[in-house]
């Protein structure tokens, strides 16, 4: 083990390498750039013995992920906004194809107007399209997660392609004292990638073959039932992480504080340092707040939060996400584990920090206090003009 | 060149039968493609064998034998184009 600053995006970039991917496609996009420039150093030193293919777009950068892993290679792609927009079809692709690829997502806003800063509408976008979605928190959880992802996807129950999501900037270009594991506790995490859902020269194949309406929801189904057995892989994963390395991070959701708390908020990604701070501070004026991270939004964590928010009095969800016309995704998805589970109890929705926004620790102070007082149930935060025209 | 053909094929009785993946060999049919027709081509005596229909068949279903062309009417959709493009009018469409 060593130690080393490193961004959100170069601790990414030295997971992948302990990962030992042998196919990585690659195109860059702001702000998840620097992990491809990373790997492609790694490439040239040899420190990464892998086969980095520079292509023309991202929607080659998963096509070409998809092939490589369509031969039963571990494989490796990155993008961010609109290019996991230009990638949509494929997500699709890679996901029906149960193919295990591991793929880093710089969560990033989307056109127009045009803007390279941070928030989760890219990937909040893509919520259906079959593959596992974890949002890390800090760099350290940026490198454990390039590792971890693959110990998930590759398992034979789950068969589904990851992705990893740093919020742009704020986590993939600010840097961190990171952990780097040694490659012999890495191999003993990470066996090399086994398959039987592959091609070879002996055994040629055509890939993605056409189902008819009488057997395709069955397909369908089992995608499903791998995303549902895969919340069982991950805890596993966790703990197995745990064990080697000595640090985890609780499987699907990541409770802060949350004993006899009335009030919690829940977050995603990076925001959740800031908060937990706020959550410090008002328990020592003894306030009974509490925090809840989600980190993977799919397969949702519907018994997770079931479990731990079975007596409080309000929840809030902060997300950097708002689908037009109703309210932020993560929101609907809580709402109705609360819903499905008879929960009484109040719920709000902070939208923040779309754009790149900053989110302050007075915002998040007025996010507590919103709770306890009662009011509106969906609410931007920090906009910078009245809404009361 | 041989055309593919289609195989016998027992649909799944349980979830596990189903393959985890989907890529399978090549050309290897096993479901009709032709429910949706409500015409069928039938080439007469007048064929001259010029091939034009085989050449513009959307789905490469006109296929040559020993003594002429056949249509393979597991795969035909029954687009007309074969009716159209015949130059002696050899070929009638015929309602199912
Ligand atoms: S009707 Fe259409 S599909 Fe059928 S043989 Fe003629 S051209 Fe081919
Ligand atoms: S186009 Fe008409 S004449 Fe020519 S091969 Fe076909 S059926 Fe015969």
């Amino acid at each position: 083990m060593t130690k080393a600053f490193l961004s959100g995006n170069e601790a990414f970039a030295e997971g992948v390498r302990l990962a030992r991917p042998q196919v990585i496609s690659i195109y860059p996009i702001t702000p998840q750039t620097t992990v491809v420039e990373r790997l492609s150093e790694m490439v040239e030193n040899s420190s990464l013995k892998s086969e980095l293919i520079h292509v023309e777009s991202e929607h080659s950068a998963l096509s070409c992920a998809i092939g490589a892993s369509a031969m039963g290679a571990r494989t490796f792609t990155a993008t961010s906004s609109q290019g996991l927009l230009y990638m949509a079809e494929c997500l699709h692709y890679a996901s029906g194809g149960r193919f295990p690829i591991v793929m880093m997502n710089a969560n990033r806003s989307t056109a127009l107007p045009w803007n390279i800063y941070g928030d989760q509408r890219d990937s909040l976008s893509q919520l259906d399209c079959g593959w596992i979605q974890v949002y890390v928190e800090d760099a350290q959880e940026s490198l454990d997660m390039a590792l971890q992802g693959y110990h998930i996807a590759e398992s034979p129950l789950v068969s589904t392609p990851v992705m990893v999501n740093l919020d742009g900037f704020v986590l993939t270009h600010t840097y961190e004292t990171v952990e780097i594991p040694n490659q012999t506790d890495a191999d003993r995490f990470l066996p090399p990638f086994q398959t039987k859902n592959k091609m070879s020269l002996d055994n040629p194949k055509n890939l993605a073959f056409s189902v008819g309406p009488d057997n395709n929801m069955e397909f369908k189904y089992l995608q499903h039932k791998a995303m549902l057995d895969s919340k069982r892989i991950i805890e596993e994963t966790d703990k197995k992480f745990a064990e080697i390395f000595g640090r985890g991070y609780g499987g699907l959701t990541q409770g802060y504080r949350l004993e006899d708390a009335d009030y919690i908020l829940i977050t995603l990604g990076s925001i959740t340092g800031l908060c937990r701070e706020v959550v410090d501070e008002l328990r020592q004026n003894g306030e009974m707040v509490g925090l809840l991270k989600i980190r993977f939004l799919r397969p949702f964590p519907d018994e997770d939060l079931a479990a731990a928010l079975g007596s409080v009095k309000a929840i809030g969800v902060l997300e950097k996400d708002i689908s037009f016309g109703y309210e932020g995704t993560v929101y609907t998805n809580v709402n109705s584990v609360i819903a499905k589970n008879g929960l009484r109890l109040e719920t709000y929705n902070f939208i923040a920090g779309l754009g790149g926004r900053d989110i302050s620790r007075e915002n998040i102070r007025a996010m507590f206090r919103h709770l306890q007082t009662g009011g509106q149930h969906v609410n931007f935060i920090g906009l910078g003009v009245s809404i009361d025209e | 060149m041989s055309k593919p053909y289609l195989r016998p094929y027992q649909k799944p009785q349980k979830l596990s039968d189903y393959p985890l993946g989907t890529a399978s060999e090549a050309g290897y049919l096993v479901t009709k493609n032709c429910g949706w027709r409500n015409e069928r081509p039938i080439i007469m005596d007048e064929c001259i064998n010029c091939l034009q229909c085989y050449l513009y068949c959307p789905d490469g279903v006109i296929f040559k034998t020993k003594s002429g062309l056949d249509i393979d009417y597991d795969f035909c959709k029954g687009c007309g184009i074969c009716e159209k493009i015949c130059p002696k009018q050899a070929i009638k469409m015929e309602v199912e």
